[in-house]
């Protein structure tokens, strides 16, 4: 199978506000285009911190730095002339938690084909629909697209939050532990949505349960003390790391 | 009360005792105070009803005819006007100290919006009468008269001979006066907005100003809805600084640049000329009609103020 390279991150640095040691150190890593990249480690290895550089959503607080390069599609995001509306347009995020706006189902999908200057109802009314289909959550809601999106269950919360994402049309997914609050059913359709996007977009997904990487992701970043330590296809990670420290944490000596 | 004594040391037992007649004298006080303006008012109730009172605007200490009407009016004019002024401004305050100024501003700017509140309402009025009032006269009230005079419908609000002691004046020192109240409020509200809300607002591409009005307005609106019913409360009651600067003239005008009175200004200026029985007696009748109107209002600040906190929890 041909790889093509979406992101290239290249002697990444990063340092939090008022902090001298780096959050990340001298990172290298190719993401692939409709492949799913996991990025595992222990707490505070610098997971999130890194997926948080991908949109840039450090800068929302004053006094983060970075080094190095980040090249999606060539163009160096890290660029401080680079747009930032621009670049989470391409780059779409999922968080910890749902995160619903207190407005209506449609609404909320909706809500960045807004902030995009759309107005035009009927294009609204079939890219919502479409989001919604995308994220496996058309059939369960199409019927209280006016009611608001709080009303929905934790799992329905985090489809509608992807299908948000999705309205946009992104090129890349960022999902930071987007399981982590919701129940094993709920997960499981989250984790089964993940493999079928990848055939329209890029994804780097977070999380906490190696399983969970071993079932959705192509590949697999391991994290530690915010270096990159190993970075693979997923199944020779989990199957024949190069370094013991991988090995280590897969098998559960310490994490 | 039997299980209380023997369970407990004495000293545990008076302590419980003395906070508890604390607690009860407040809620004693509340109501004596209350019995006492409705005893008071009896008799200009009894002589003027309770709707004919709140709605005629006569007030003759001569005749002794009197009525609620004007400085009912005089009150709620001055309230809603310096509501108009100060949300618009309050809510932009606490939108700047939350969102948009640096982190050295913040606690500067703060603390000195909450200094406003801090300043004896008697030396707003001083500097209501002696440095606002001539500015209002001179320059701003002619230059309204002059533009929005001439406007249909509204152009009556600005009529008469600028003066400066009116209705204007007042409400815009009484809406300097509140301003502190919603915004530390407003600014309050919007703190509680979850990070992680606002940041799913800019990862979707959105700008600052729109992460504010969708998402932290939203989730803020009790919280600030409570703050300006509080600020509300306040306007209602505020004597010293309105005292100065409305005139005390008992007379409904449609003109913003009339003299006026208010309820509060009325009771502070009257007593002292207050020379027969029905004359106190209605005065005692105004105090209770502000009293529940007061009593009214921060019941329902409270109501908003405790369903936001329930909204926030959840």
């Amino acid at each position: 199978m041909k790889e093509v390279e979406k992101i290239k991150v290249e002697h990444l640095y990063f340092w939090y506000a008022k902090s001298k040691e780096p959050a990340l150190k001298d990172i290298n890593m190719s993401i692939y285009e409709n492949r799913v990249t996991a990025l595992i480690g222990p707490s505070g290895c610098g997971k999130t911190t890194l997926l948080r550089c991908f949109n840039r959503m450090h800068d929302l607080y004053p006094g983060n730095r970075y080094e190095g390069k980040i090249l999606l599609d060539g163009e160096n995001i890290l660029d401080k002339d680079y747009d930032l509306i621009k670049l989470r347009t391409k780059v779409g995020m999922v968080f910890q938690k749902p995160t619903p706006f207190p407005m209506s189902i449609f609404d909320n999908v909706a809500y960045g084909l807004k902030l995009r200057g759309i107005t035009d109802k009927t294009e609204l009314e079939s890219r919502v629909e479409k989001a919604l289909k995308q994220a496996a959550l058309w059939e369960e809601v199409k019927d209280r697209l006016s009611q608001p999106a709080t009303g929905l269950s934790g799992g329905q919360q985090q489809r509608l939050v992807i299908a948000r994402a999705l309205a946009v049309e992104p090129e890349v997914l960022l999902f930071d532990e987007p399981t982590s609050a919701l129940d094993p059913i709920s997960t499981a359709k989250i984790e089964e949505l993940v493999v079928e996007l990848k055939k329209s977009v890029t994804i780097l997904i977070v999380t906490h349960n190696m399983q969970q990487a071993a079932r959705v992701s192509d590949y697999t970043a391991f994290m530690y003390l915010g270096e990159l330590i190993e970075f693979d296809k997923t199944d020779i990670i989990f199957t024949s790391p190069k370094k013991k420290l991988t090995e280590d944490y897969i098998t559960g000596k310490f994490g | 009360m039997g299980k209380f004594l023997r369970k407990y040391p004495i000293s545990d037992v008076i302590f419980a005792f003395i906070s508890f007649s604390a607690s009860f004298v407040v809620l004693s006080l509340i109501v004596a105070i209350a019995y006492v303006l409705y005893d008071e008012s009896s008799l200009a109730m009894h002589r003027f009803g309770v709707l004919n009172f709140i709605f005629s605007a006569e007030w003759d200490p001569v005749k002794e005819v009197f009525g609620a009407a004007a400085s009912l009016y005089g009150t709620l004019v001055t309230t809603v006007l310096s509501l108009m002024f100060a949300i618009p401004v309050s809510i932009g305050i606490a939108i700047f100290l939350t969102e948009i100024s640096p982190h050295l501003l913040k606690t500067p700017i703060g603390i000195a919006i909450e200094m406003l509140a801090a300043i004896p309402s008697i030396i707003y009025g001083m500097w209501g009468l002696f440095t606002l009032a001539p500015i209002m006269a001179n320059y701003i009230e002619p230059f309204l008269q002059k533009t929005l005079g001439n406007v249909p419908v509204i152009g009556v609000l600005f009529q008469g001979t600028p003066q400066g002691i009116d209705l204007f004046t007042a409400s815009v020192v009484l809406s300097i006066m509140i301003t502190p109240f919603i915004t530390s409020v407003a600014r309050d509200a919007l703190n509680l907005t979850p990070d992680i809300m606002k940041e799913s607002a800019y990862a979707l591409g959105a700008t600052r100003w729109e992460v504010v009005k969708d998402v932290m307005i939203p989730y803020a609106k009790l919280g600030i809805y409570g703050g300006i019913v509080l600020a509300l409360g306040r306007a209602l009651g505020e004597t010293m600084a309105v005292a100065f600067v409305l005139g005390n003239n008992h007379q409904i005008t449609l003109s913003l640049f009339e003299a006026a009175a208010t309820i509060t200004v009325t009771l502070a200026n009257e007593f002292t000329e207050a020379d027969s029985d029905v004359y106190l007696s209605s005065l005692f009748y105004l105090a209770l009609i502000l009293f529940t109107l007061s009593f009214i209002i921060l019941a329902v600040a409270k109501f908003f103020l405790l369903k936001a906190e329930r909204g926030y929890s959840r």
